[in-house]
């Protein structure tokens, strides 16, 4: 059997919920060990366990939660110079690439990053990445040992398979050297009402909009549905909005009941975090914009026009 | 305070990209210099008018990336080198890493500067590696920097907020579009940009050698695409045509 690991990113005490989705595909490749670090990694082992891991490395030396990458790096270069696994996995998230990237460098390996599925084949392994904005899927095979595969969020669905972990604590000493880049506070500024990435529905603008003076409409259709408000990463850029809000690529990952796509004319950056979105409903001033070619229904108009007399036909309709 | 930033000529973003028969995306089209370096470039500028210093562009790519170094160099850099090597063609993010290293530790920069991701290819997973290599801490995501003395803070972006990381120099950074505006190269630093130094080195130069390739691509296919829709023009009924489909997605 193949020895699999999954990084299981910790958030302040909590399992980042990609940590979960890639043990469903990790136990089909093979026996899986997770390693867990920073506050609550042992409460997350338990987690871990019923989601198929036979062993769970665990730490929670604060030195992983205070400083960025680095700690992170020294437990998983030790661990896999020790265990020489075939493969780890890890999201394709902020903190996970950025600990990806280091143990990559620092074991000379090399990674595959951004996959969107991986299947076992002739004894490594072949990640498909969808590339140029998802239009097209790449095929690459890993050559190294260990193969470092980051996956996309959202990309497999998280599932217990019953079971309990073998809990092993993890003796590793965190060099002075590695505790440098100090998280010395943690700020929150916006509290999402409905997090984008479990809304049902999702309303996202783009350029099209004019300006960030008109997210408002957004926010209020928002409200009627019941849904959240995402934004290109153009906008994003331009700084009308948050990045907390940017869909695609580098943003967040969104499968939505429904996704209108208003004024984002559906560059590949963006397309590839929300074309999985059961309905796609775009309003665009322009016919020939892409997302007019993948959405359900395409409406060419006024997004400022529209907006507010849906927004107004939905609470007529909800009374 | 010398800073080192590395910059990046993709397609414009802002044109309709393409794929060439070898399935890269299509160079031939308007090259600029990535917009997200640009606002490093900036950042760059503006620390080393706070704090004095130099400012030197780094940059991977065939011959006519000269030109985003210019781009930088007319903004106010003072100088540029420019790793470019046939060999260095279609090169991985750690070959991309291993190449910039081996320019930038000659420099012994207090500082270096990176995008968060590029334009085109946005995975973002060189500068960790370059970090790595470069033996240094990183800050990044970074929406504000300040340096006191050998300490940089920077505000660091989270999903929801930002967190206050900080580390002493010799440190890589990466920034945010939201860190600077950048400023447009007036006439004068145009002029100026043309005398200014590009300094092309190769792999032999740099003792890196290409090594073995750590992924292979084994095929390329279509993804499978939704089935365009319906496209209407908003006569009016638009409304109501929307409805209709929340209604029977069971939103409403």
């Amino acid at each position: 059997m193949a020895k699999i690991w999954v990084y299981a990113e910790m958030n302040q005490g909590k399992l980042a919920p990609t940590s979960l989705e890639l043990m469903s595909k990790a136990r089909e490749l093979g026996d899986v060990e997770a390693i867990a670090l920073g506050a609550g990694a042992k409460a997350a082992a338990a987690t871990l366990g019923k989601h198929g891991a036979k062993v769970v490395h665990v730490s929670e030396d604060s030195a992983f939660d205070d400083f960025v990458a680095e700690p992170a790096t020294d437990a998983l270069a030790a661990l896999s110079q020790k265990g020489s696994p075939d493969l780890i996995l890890f999201g394709f998230t902020t903190d996970s690439r950025e600990v990806a990237g280091r143990l990559a460098a620092r074991l000379g390996t090399g990674l595959i990053s951004n996959a969107g599925d991986l299947v076992a084949k002739d004894g490594g392994f072949v990640a498909k990445v969808p590339y140029f904005g998802g239009a097209r899927v790449a095929s690459m095979k890993a050559n190294s040992k260990p193969a470092i595969v980051l996956v996309r969020p959202k990309s497999f669905e998280p599932s217990e398979s019953g079971g309990t972990a073998d809990v092993q604590q993890l003796e590793v000493v965190v060099a002075d050297g590695s505790r440098r880049a100090h998280i010395t506070e943690r700020v929150v500024e916006a509290t999402e009402k409905v997090k984008l990435e479990d809304a049902r529905v999702v309303i996202s603008g783009g350029r099209g909009l004019g300006g960030p003076q008109n997210f408002p409409l957004l926010e209020d259709l928002a409200g009627a549905l019941g849904g959240a408000v995402g934004a290109s990463r153009a906008v994003v850029d331009a700084g009308w909005v948050p990045y907390s809000m940017q869909v695609g690529q580098t943003g967040k990952s969104v499968r939505p009941g429904v996704y209108i796509a208003v004024g984002i004319s559906g560059a590949m950056q963006h397309t590839v975090g929300m074309k999985a979105s059961k309905v796609i409903i775009a309003i665009n001033k322009d016919a020939e914009a892409p997302i007019m070619k993948m959405a359900d229904l395409g409406v060419v108009g006024d997004a400022l026009k529209i907006v507010p007399a849906l927004t107004a036909a939905v609470k007529a309709k909800k009374g | 305070m010398k800073i080192v930033v590395t910059v990046k000529q993709v397609p414009d973003p802002n044109s309709n990209l393409a794929l060439d028969s070898d399935n890269t995306i299509s160079r031939d089209k308007e090259v600029v210099l990535d917009p997200g370096d640009e606002c490093g470039v900036e950042e760059g500028l503006q620390l080393k008018e706070a704090h004095g210093g130099e400012v030197v562009l780094v940059s991977m790519g065939p011959e006519r990336a000269k030109d985003a170094i210019r781009k930088g160099l007319s903004m106010g850099a003072d100088r540029g080198i420019l790793i470019s090597d046939p060999e260095l063609a279609g090169a991985d993010a750690l070959l991309t890493a291993r190449a910039l290293a081996a320019a930038i530790r000659g420099e012994e920069p207090d500082l270096v500067i990176c995008g968060t991701e590029s334009y085109d290819g946005s995975t973002g997973m060189v500068p960790p590696m370059l970090a790595e290599l470069l033996g240094m801490p990183q800050l990044t995501v970074a929406k504000k920097v300040e340096i006191d003395g050998s300490t940089v803070k920077v505000h660091r972006q989270t999903a929801d907020g930002y967190q206050v990381v900080e580390a002493s120099t010799p440190v890589l950074i990466t920034v945010t579009a939201a860190i600077a505006e950048p400023r447009y190269a007036s006439l004068k630093g145009i002029m100026a940009a043309r005398s200014k130094e590009i300094k092309q080195v190769g792999m032999g130069d740099l003792g890196i050698e290409r090594g073995e390739s750590v992924e292979t691509i084994e095929g390329i296919a279509e993804a499978e695409t939704r089935k365009a829709g319906v496209v209407i023009e908003d006569d009016g009924t638009a409304v109501d045509r929307i409805m209709q489909l929340l209604t029977e997605a069971k939103v409403v």
